[in-house]
């Protein structure tokens, strides 16, 4: 017997089709692009539901009520798709990392979406194709989620906010604020993949370094940190104003000064010639995947092993340490032998890298 | 990094540091001005002045490009963008020089000027060839390394036929800015500013060569080393400049002799000649008028000025009172001798242009040297 049609729809043109204002209009064409392309790739049992919201379990973490996390991160990106990813998976991991590095695990996310019309519908699906998987892989779900549409013209191409929840047990106090002298500063790895690999494909300015950007979950890593036990004061990931940034605010929110060494800090070769020629400071550009670490001297060696021991954190080592300082300056004893401040960045290194 | 990590490799920085230490004589104090923003940076960025004894000297000088460029010449490009409807092309560097009326490069795109960064003109022709529609300005400034790819830029819009692209040339010349410092009442008369030699421009000289310093050194009796902007190049013309003191010479010597020759880069020169010529007068930040210090379009090349073509007329505007640029960019005053250093005027918050680029004494100190004046 033959298959019976389901219906008069015209399915959404994956290949040619674009975005057009009708697909933020609340009419048939909204439903349709959310059913055929957000549902589908992002489907769980909270979104499949299409309710406004979504209506969540409390959370729970070790069988215990928890203390609530949540964090939100806009996604501007140019371009779109970049060496090692794209802004779909960008949008996932950088909210799933900003409620990771509070000590929380991360449950759910919500994402909206900006389309700007005459985007294209191809461009979309393997943006959220791959949104899907980073959810998938990081284990967070995209339960609830929006979309607009502008005007040709009025955004650029697709912007991403994503707003991730997490629980944090009760005792676990992770934060800027909490830095002293006397702790160490360690990294995950090589500081300013993401950026420069951003900048090797900007218009123009595009240049061939064989580099991916670093974008990844790090709930994982903080997950098996956190079950060593150790004295943990602060964990950040330095994206946008790189190390320079991260260190500096960390360093202010604490009112204590650090002293970083610069032979210590990882950078790859690439990472630095690409910076060289184009007059940039690795120490600012931004990272996607990587993490910052203030802990406690006596257990620098057991965080180290434990990071080390994850894929994400093959590479993790010793960069630094917290000083007692009134004016809370990031220093570093240059490789050269002299000393220098690692300021906050003045005006913009790189606009739109994440 | 080949060919890099060599010129900074910090056991050769502590030899290096131990010889001027040894060569240095008691009593006696070196004061040499690094030309070069490139230098400034160089010996903020590695803490190079950590390495060197206390009677060495290290003053600032003219040689950052952002830094010597006049608030009317900035008012100029603003005036193209938001007044004429063109799309301004200009390198990162000038965006946040600050201008009249509380305006930037930056703050105009703000106000909807059409203001594009560019890291070539190669990149600037391309735009303009892009918008045929639109006129396109090249704002060009920066000295005699950045002038070369400026002249090209014409010839290559005139061979290809850009009608719509002109340049707003802003390019300047070294030499005429030494021998101004070296004119200067503070150096010459009063002897307020103890200059013993200079540490030669790197990217300037591989174009100019090193036969327009023999005139400084003799003429002035002040040594001369061209030296490359790695840290130890720096270190390594420092104590070159310390030996020539000390044995009473006053010489051209080329430390950077892998990218220097006597004679410099003479196509280049060809191109530059072939389409500027020299302008009777130009405003410096901080040196004021300097005769025949800078360059212009040549007739020939006329319809590519965007002075001309857009019939803009120069204004001088004097900096903001309190704004020490003036002297600190002719080596008579030090950042942290400015009122407004760091409390007004903050890279966030540029007044003067020192603060604005990175090559600029004031952002140099104040990114990577200010902890020493606090502690």
């Amino acid at each position: 017997m033959a298959e019976v049609k389901r219906g008069y729809v015209r399915p959404l043109d994956l290949k040619h089709g674009r975005v057009d204002l009708t697909h933020g209009s609340g009419g048939r064409s909204m439903v349709q692009l959310i059913s055929e392309l957000f549902a589908k790739h992002l489907g769980n049992e909270y979104l499949g539901q299409g309710n406004d919201g979504a209506v969540l379990p409390a959370p729970t973490i070790n069988g215990r009520a928890g203390r609530l996390v949540m964090s939100t991160d806009c996604h501007v990106v140019s371009p779109l798709f970049f060496p090692g990813g794209d802004i779909g998976c960008l949008s996932v991991h950088g909210t799933v990392n900003d409620v990771a590095v509070m000590g929380a695990t991360p449950l759910y996310l919500a994402a909206g979406f900006v389309l700007e019309e005459g985007f294209p519908l191809a461009d979309l699906a393997r943006i959220v194709e791959s949104m899907a998987h980073a959810a998938t892989d990081a284990g967070v779900p995209v339960v609830t989620g929006d979309t607009k549409v502008v005007e040709r013209g009025k955004g650029d191409g697709v912007f991403i906010t994503t707003t991730g929840v997490g629980v944090v047990p009760d005792g676990l106090n992770l934060g800027g604020s909490l830095a002293r002298p006397g702790d160490v500063i360690i990294v995950s790895g090589s500081m300013g993949d993401h950026g420069v690999a951003i900048m090797s494909r900007r218009e123009n300015l595009s240049f061939d370094a064989p580099i991916e950007s670093d974008t990844a979950a790090l709930n994982g890593l903080i997950a098996a940190m956190l079950a060593t036990g150790a004295g943990l004061r602060c964990l950040r990931d330095p994206t946008r104003g790189g190390l320079a940034a991260t260190l500096n605010e960390i360093a202010g929110h604490s009112g204590v000064g650090m002293m970083l060494y610069e032979k210590a800090i990882p950078v790859k070769p690439v990472v630095a010639a690409a910076c060289e020629f184009l007059g940039l400071d690795p120490l600012y550009v931004a990272n996607e995947g990587k993490l910052v670490v203030i802990c406690n001297a006596l257990d620098a060696e057991l965080v180290l092993n434990a990071m080390r021991a994850h894929p994400l954190g093959r590479e993790a080592c010793f960069i630094g340490d917290v000083i007692a300082d009134d004016h809370h300056f990031v220093q570093l004893t240059t490789a050269f032998g002299g000393k220098r401040i690692v300021d906050w960045l003045a005006g913009d290194q790189l606009p739109r890298i994440c | 990094m080949k060919y890099i990590d060599e010129f900074r490799d910090g056991e050769l920085a502590k030899n290096l540091a131990a010889s001027i230490r040894a060569e240095v004589e008691p009593g006696r104090s070196y004061s040499f001005m690094e030309f070069c923003g490139g230098h400034t940076h160089a010996i903020s960025r590695y803490g190079l002045s950590d390495l060197l004894p206390p009677a060495v000297h290290m003053v600032h000088g003219p040689g950052c490009p952002v830094c010597v460029l006049p608030i009317g010449r900035v008012d100029l490009a603003i005036d193209l963008a938001l007044n004429h409807g063109v799309i301004l092309c200009t390198y990162g560097d000038t965006l946040r020089v600050p201008a009249s009326d509380g305006l930037s490069l930056m703050k105009a795109k703000a106000r909807g000027g059409d203001i594009r960064m560019v890291y070539s003109t190669i990149d600037a022709l391309q735009v303009a060839r892009d918008n045929p529609a639109r006129e396109v300005v090249f704002f060009a400034i920066g000295f005699e390394t950045t002038t070369p790819p400026t002249a090209v830029a014409i010839q290559q819009a005139e061979a290809g036929g850009l009608k719509n692209f002109s340049v707003l040339c802003c390019h300047v010349l070294t030499p005429s800015a030494i021998s101004n410092i070296l004119e200067s009442p503070e150096v010459r008369q009063w002897g307020t500013v103890p200059l013993d030699g200079f540490i030669g421009p790197a990217h300037v000289s591989t174009v100019i060569g090193s036969r327009p310093y023999e005139f400084f050194a003799e003429e002035y009796r002040k040594p001369v080393v061209i030296a490359g902007f790695e840290p130890l190049d720096v270190m390594q013309a420092i104590l070159m400049l310390v030996r020539q003191v000390n044995e009473g010479r006053a010489e051209v010597e080329n430390e950077f002799s892998r990218a220097v020759s006597r004679d410099g880069n003479l196509k280049a020169q060809d191109r530059v000649a072939e389409v500027f010529e020299l302008r009777r007068e130009f405003e410096w930040r901080g040196l004021s008028v300097v005769p025949y210090s800078a360059l212009k379009i040549r007739q020939k090349y006329a319809t590519f000025d965007a002075e001309r073509r857009f019939k803009l007329d120069y204004r001088s505007v004097p900096d903001n009172k309190a704004c020490e640029c003036g002297a600190i960019l002719r080596g008579v005053k030090r950042p942290q001798d400015c009122k407004i250093f760091g409390t007004v005027c903050t890279p966030e918050n540029p007044i003067g242009s020192c603060m604005v680029s990175s090559e600029g004494a004031c952002a140099a100190h104040y990114s990577y040297g200010r902890y020493k004046d606090m502690h």
